[in-house]
């Protein structure tokens, strides 16, 4: 566990190093940011010493070393648009991008797993046939219309909730979050729904069709010819064994909705980390965008990490680390 | 405990009804098992004899349902019964084991979670007396270390294991009768011997009935008392397995027998049946079997009434060979 622990370390290293590169490469690719930073009335010197300044006179493979040396230190560089630290602009941001992702991961869980238990349990019914619909729905309507159209009902036609901002907050562990006040959760409300949509349709589909080949298995006939009560059979033996791909789905989709949930963020005007990446990218602030990118690849490692885990927790039959059980 | 036999299996109808149609996959079957009693359920695949295995422990899924007939066990109609009371029976007076040992355990669950789940879902006992009756179950089929076992997981074992403890789970709470669903068919030929040694061993020590479903004549020879023959989804023949095996009345029956291959017909093509069994969707009124019988006549177009030949034993054809 500890061995592979520590290649898996060494693999997100490398990762992170490529993908920094890549992204040097990339936004290096797109323009100059000095034609967007300086003002286009200023003459040659003032241009050349705000490059000198920000080290853009320097080669491109220069430039990612200055990089690479401040990163190996914990320096991801400062914003040229706002000159402060990236990590601190993205650090600032990420809580509000991160409690709304969990909370729509919540309620995509929460409603997805059952709903989709039901549909995969009575597929030909008629409230299967409905879950299965609305999953249709939620998988095909745009998430910028779906958001548009609940902020025309439910603020300005109904005014039941407010269109956009974080509401009131409290700090928890020195954070501020805005699920623990009434205010707060009104909210959260719609841009939870609006980001747990798309989500909850997948998990639905997932979890329906894994329910559909378990409840053929034999495993369950026994389970049955035991007696058990249909809960346990369904809650215990049917869950578990199609627990493992819904685990993957739901480690990758928070990693996802945590990094781009840029347009949910857009349209109710969430102050999170989206609307940064957003800002940066038009405004060429590279050390902002590689940090950023850097900050979302190591959650999505953090979080493939933990799913590996929780493999070898949910499936005996899985060993980290490589040593194959006999079968 | 009433004074007839054990279970009553009386003109049992169990129907899928598919889009394509009906499927008549159990058409009037009946049986007796008697207490301590083997009974073998022979058939091909598709005669509904693991279905007539399923029907008695009410394990029948939509769009399959049981049309007509009487299931009684220890004098109780189970077709009478709500699920709840049905449930209360399954896993604890009657018991099933399933041909694959390799799919009937939840490969994703202790051996412990999965006798101890089939204990406490009958019992209210405390998690240590469940773990007790579990480790008593596992010795009582031949499992060596039990303490260690019980905290293995099934990909742990081999295929001989694995049915030994799905054996144990379907002995752990002392049942009347246990329907086994060929639960030697995928093994070894060796394991399969140890198996079947097994079984009749402790059903003999524990006085429990065995329903044993098979399409494997040389299994019930050695093993059973009595024997039903089934045919597309209908009863053809029983009567003791002696008198069955050595003077089969049904052409079916005696097609079965004269397939199995003999130790003094050395060299000799093996007689087979010709054609194949019918479709149950399309499946007329009369014998099922004269499309592939040689003794047919136009009379066979009509469904012959059972008919008891000669005491214990029950026929349905109009042309009993002889």
């Amino acid at each position: 566990m500890l061995a592979y622990a520590i290649r898996r370390f060494g693999q997100s290293v490398f990762v992170l190093v490529l993908m920094s590169f890549l992204v040097f490469i990339g936004v290096y690719a797109i323009g100059n940011p000095i034609e967007l930073l300086v003002n286009p009335q200023a003459d040659e010197v003032e241009r050349a010493r705000a490059a000198a300044a920000l080290g853009l006179d320097r080669p491109f493979l220069e430039q990612y070393w200055v990089f690479l040396k401040g990163a190996a230190s914990g320096d991801l560089g400062r914003s040229f648009v706002y000159n402060e630290p990236a990590l601190t602009l993205i650090l600032d941001k990420l809580p509000a991008t991160i409690e709304l992702a969990f909370v729509a991961m919540v309620m995509a869980i929460g409603l997805g797993i059952p709903l989709g238990l039901v549909a995969g349990l009575k597929p030909d019914s008629f409230v299967g046939r409905a879950i299965m619909a609305g999953s249709i729905l939620g998988f095909s309507l745009p998430t910028f219309w779906v958001g548009l159209v609940l902020i025309m009902v439910f603020s300005v036609q109904l005014g039941w909730l407010p269109s956009n901002g974080r509401g009131e907050t409290m700090m928890v562990a020195g954070l501020p979050v805005s699920f623990l006040t009434a205010d707060g959760l009104a909210h959260l409300a719609m841009p939870a729904v609006n980001l747990a949509l798309f989500k909850l349709s997948l998990l639905i589909r997932l979890t329906r069709a894994g329910t559909r080949e378990a409840v053929l298995q034999d495993y369950v006939k026994f389970a049955r010819a035991k007696g058990l009560s249909q809960g346990r059979v369904i809650g215990v033996h049917v869950l578990k064994n199609i627990l493992i791909p819904i685990v993957t789905v739901i480690g990758l989709e928070l990693g996802s909705v945590i990094a781009f949930a840029i347009v949910t963020e857009s349209i109710f005007a969430w102050p999170g980390s989206g609307k940064l990446l957003i800002d940066s990218i038009n405004q060429l602030d590279r050390p902002v965008i590689v940090a950023y990118l850097l900050v979302i690849v190591t959650l999505f490692i953090v979080i493939n990490f933990v799913v590996d885990v929780l493999y070898s927790l949910l499936d005996p039959r899985v060993r980290l680390g490589g040593a194959a059980a006999s079968h | 405990m009433s004074g007839g036999p054990l279970l009553q299996v009386d003109g049992l109808r169990m129907h899928f009804f598919t889009k394509a149609g009906v499927v008549k996959a159990v058409d009037d079957v009946s049986f007796t098992v008697g207490r301590g009693e083997i009974l073998g359920l022979v058939g091909e695949s598709g005669s509904g004899k693991s279905m007539t295995g399923y029907s008695i422990l009410g394990l029948i899924d939509p769009p399959g349902r049981i049309v007509e007939g009487r299931i009684v066990f220890d004098g109780t109609d189970l077709t009478r019964l709500d699920p709840a009371a049905w449930r209360s029976i399954r896993g604890n007076r009657i018991a099933m084991i399933f041909q694959d040992p390799m799919m009937t355990l939840n490969p994703v669950l202790r051996i412990d979670t999965q006798i101890v789940e089939a204990v406490q879902a009958h019992a209210g006992v405390s998690r240590e007396s469940a773990l007790a009756r579990a480790r008593e179950a596992l010795v009582r089929v031949g499992i060596a270390s039990p303490d260690e076992r019980l905290h293995a997981y099934p990909h742990q074992f081999s295929g001989g294991m694995r049915q030994r403890v799905a054996i144990a789970i379907a002995l752990v709470n002392g049942p009347d009768l246990i329907i086994a669903d060929e639960p030697t068919t995928a093994l070894d030929v060796t394991i399969q011997g140890q198996i079947l040694f097994e079984m009749q061993k402790v059903c003999r020590e524990s006085g429990t009935a065995l329903l044993w479903i098979t399409h494997d004549l040389s299994v019930i020879a050695g093993l059973a008392d009595k024997v039903c023959v089934m045919y597309a989804g209908r009863f053809v023949e029983s009567g003791p397995v002696a008198d069955i095996l050595d003077n089969p009345l049904h052409p079916y029956s005696r097609g079965l027998i004269d397939s199995v291959p003999a130790r003094n017909e050395r060299g000799r093509p093996l007689r087979q049946i010709p054609g194949m069994t019918p479709s149950l969707l399309s499946l007329g009124p009369g014998c099922p079997f004269r499309e592939r019988c040689a003794s047919a006549t136009p009379r066979c177009a009509e469904s012959p009434e059972v008919t008891e030949p000669s005491p214990g034993r029950r026929l349905r054809c109009f042309h009993p060979a002889r």
